[in-house]
């Protein structure tokens, strides 16, 4: 990590810009290997246009710990870096959890853990509803917040209404006070095709995140052992 | 006269046709009455279930996407359960969307407090950028959902087995004055209308028809009331609901207000709303005795 082979050096020195929210420091660095392979490699938003129709849409559900995000928008062009300097700032844009009414590239107003996950299928089934078939949906949880009951509301009806579009990334970086999993057993019934990865591999995320069905959605578990956060 | 629920359905179902920015939300309850609907457009009118907080992200998602979502369940389940995603997914998220809840207060007595929900249009009004709005009649359901449906704010309708006798032309942020006198001026909120004039029949009162909390117009109440600064509200949930609204009326005027409506307890009897209005004073004699 950090060596000059490293290929999100550039991102890990924009992260250190956004200081003030350690508290969060687990969840924000066990993500960011996951969010660039999305924002690299996998989705299709245009920097200059974040809000195009014809935009991937991605949700980080979880809200926590998003200087790992803040950094890669800034990395990739939605906003200039310097507004990483006012990261939890009252004259800035950034807070610890994203405002989407503030900042270029946020689909959704996070914090409030288990909220995403519906809010993903409404996007999915809204994008179905115009016709726009070929945009994937991508909603990013952690495993703690998946103690959260409204979660499963929501993963038990994507399955249900055939919702290809749809992928469902889980950090799973073992903060759950709770044990979770094991996510084959636990997820595969209810209709989801599940691809457990580590979640520090960018290849192998970028495999699984690529995965998309017809009509059944993805859950791409990225495996984060306690510690190598 | 059509039943408000009825009344409600029709109006979503002619809106799918109307408008393909309408989706229709529906966490089980009244599914078999989107027919039409959802011959029409059956990706637009979705039912997930009994799972509330997902039918209001799920609208939500709807919302961000640009249609104009209309969620719908008893009034508890819309506007108790799901609270913090009406408040965080539409209202801190800037998205409109329409909330139509059924059964307020206590239409269905006989299921219990578990069905209730005299406190909803309190909480809804905690909720920035929300419109609370109660119809009395369902003509007046099919007016203000038409009116609102596409306001881009989360509009919270509150409809009931109980009706008024006839409906009126209202619209949100109106009062409509109903009877001229020089006393106090009574405002009844949606269903209380009819029994508010039979029970102020023998007074000198100025009743003034409300279907909007909020908006409300102050404008008019503070005009009305100049005279007299007398001001009862008959309301059809908690008493003193409306009591910020009033208060927020005249804010540098002395005036004297008294709130009648459904007393702050849990109700453990059972029957039909009509025993329940009974025996909490809300029918026209109830009213009458505790003006």
């Amino acid at each position: 990590m950090g060596t000059s082979t490293d290929p999100l050096s550039h991102v890990r020195v924009l992260m250190a810009r956004a200081t003030g929210d350690e508290k969060h420091e687990e969840s924000t660095t066990s993500s960011l290997d996951a969010l660039w392979v999305l924002y690299d490699r996998i989705l299709r938003i245009d920097p200059a246009h974040p809000m195009a129709e014809d935009r991937d849409r991605f949700i980080l559900s979880k809200g926590h710990g998003p200087a790992s995000l803040y950094a890669i928008l800034a990395a990739k062009g939605f906003f200039p870096p310097d507004r990483l300097d006012s990261f939890l700032e009252h004259d800035g844009i950034l807070g610890s959890h994203p405002d989407r009414l503030r900042v270029p590239g946020i689909e959704a107003s996070t914090g409030s853990l288990g909220h995403g996950m519906a809010l993903a299928v409404g996007v999915a089934l809204a994008l179905r509803a115009k016709g726009q078939t070929d945009q994937r949906v991508i909603v990013l949880t952690g495993d703690a917040e998946l103690n959260e009951g409204s979660n499963w509301e929501a993963v038990m009806l994507a399955p249900i209404l055939r919702l290809g579009a749809l992928t469902w990334l889980i950090i799973d970086n073992h903060s759950s006070s709770l044990p979770m999993g094991p996510w084959d057993a636990w997820l595969a019934p209810f209709g989801w095709d599940v691809h457990v990865v580590d979640g520090h591999d960018l290849d192998l995320l970028e495999a699984a995140l690529a995965t998309r069905h017809e009509e059944q959605p993805v859950a791409v578990v990225a495996d984060i052992p306690r510690g190598e956060w | 006269m059509r039943a408000m629920r009825e009344a409600f359905a029709e109006t979503a179902n002619d809106l799918v046709e109307a408008d393909d920015r309408v989706a229709i939300v529906l966490a089980d309850i009244s599914r078999t009455m989107f027919a039409r609907a959802v011959r029409h457009a059956p990706l637009r009118v979705i039912n997930v279930g009994i799972a509330e907080q997902s039918m209001v992200g799920v609208a939500a998602g709807f919302a961000m996407e640009g249609f104009h979502p209309i969620a719908h369940s008893l009034s508890p389940f819309l506007a108790e359960r799901p609270y913090e995603q009406i408040k965080l997914d539409f209202g801190y998220q800037g998205l409109g969307g329409s909330f139509v809840g059924s059964g307020g207060s206590y239409d269905y007595a006989g299921e219990g407090a578990t069905h209730h929900s005299p406190g909803d249009a309190s909480l809804m009004l905690a909720i920035p950028r929300v419109q609370v709005l109660v119809p009395g009649h369902g003509d007046e359901v099919d007016r203000l959902l038409r009116a609102t449906y596409a306001n881009g704010q989360p509009t919270y309708i509150r409809t009931s087995l109980a009706t008024n006798d006839e409906s009126h032309v209202v619209a949100p942020g109106r009062l409509e004055v109903i009877r001229h006198g020089s006393g106090a001026t009574v405002v009844a909120f949606g269903p209380m209308l009819s029994r508010t004039l039979e029970a102020t029949v023998h007074l000198d009162a100025t009743v003034v028809y409300a279907t909007s909390l909020e908006p409300f117009d102050r404008v008019a109440l503070r005009a009305l009331a100049r005279e007299t600064p007398d001001v009862i509200v008959v309301e059809p949930w908690y008493e003193g609901t409306a009591a910020p609204v009033i208060a927020s009326t005249f804010p540098d005027t002395p005036v004297r207000t008294r709130f009648i409506g459904v007393p702050r307890r849990f109700i453990h009897s059972y029957g039909t709303w009509r025993d329940l209005d009974t025996e909490l004073g809300l029918d026209a004699a109830g009213i009458r005795a505790r003006l």
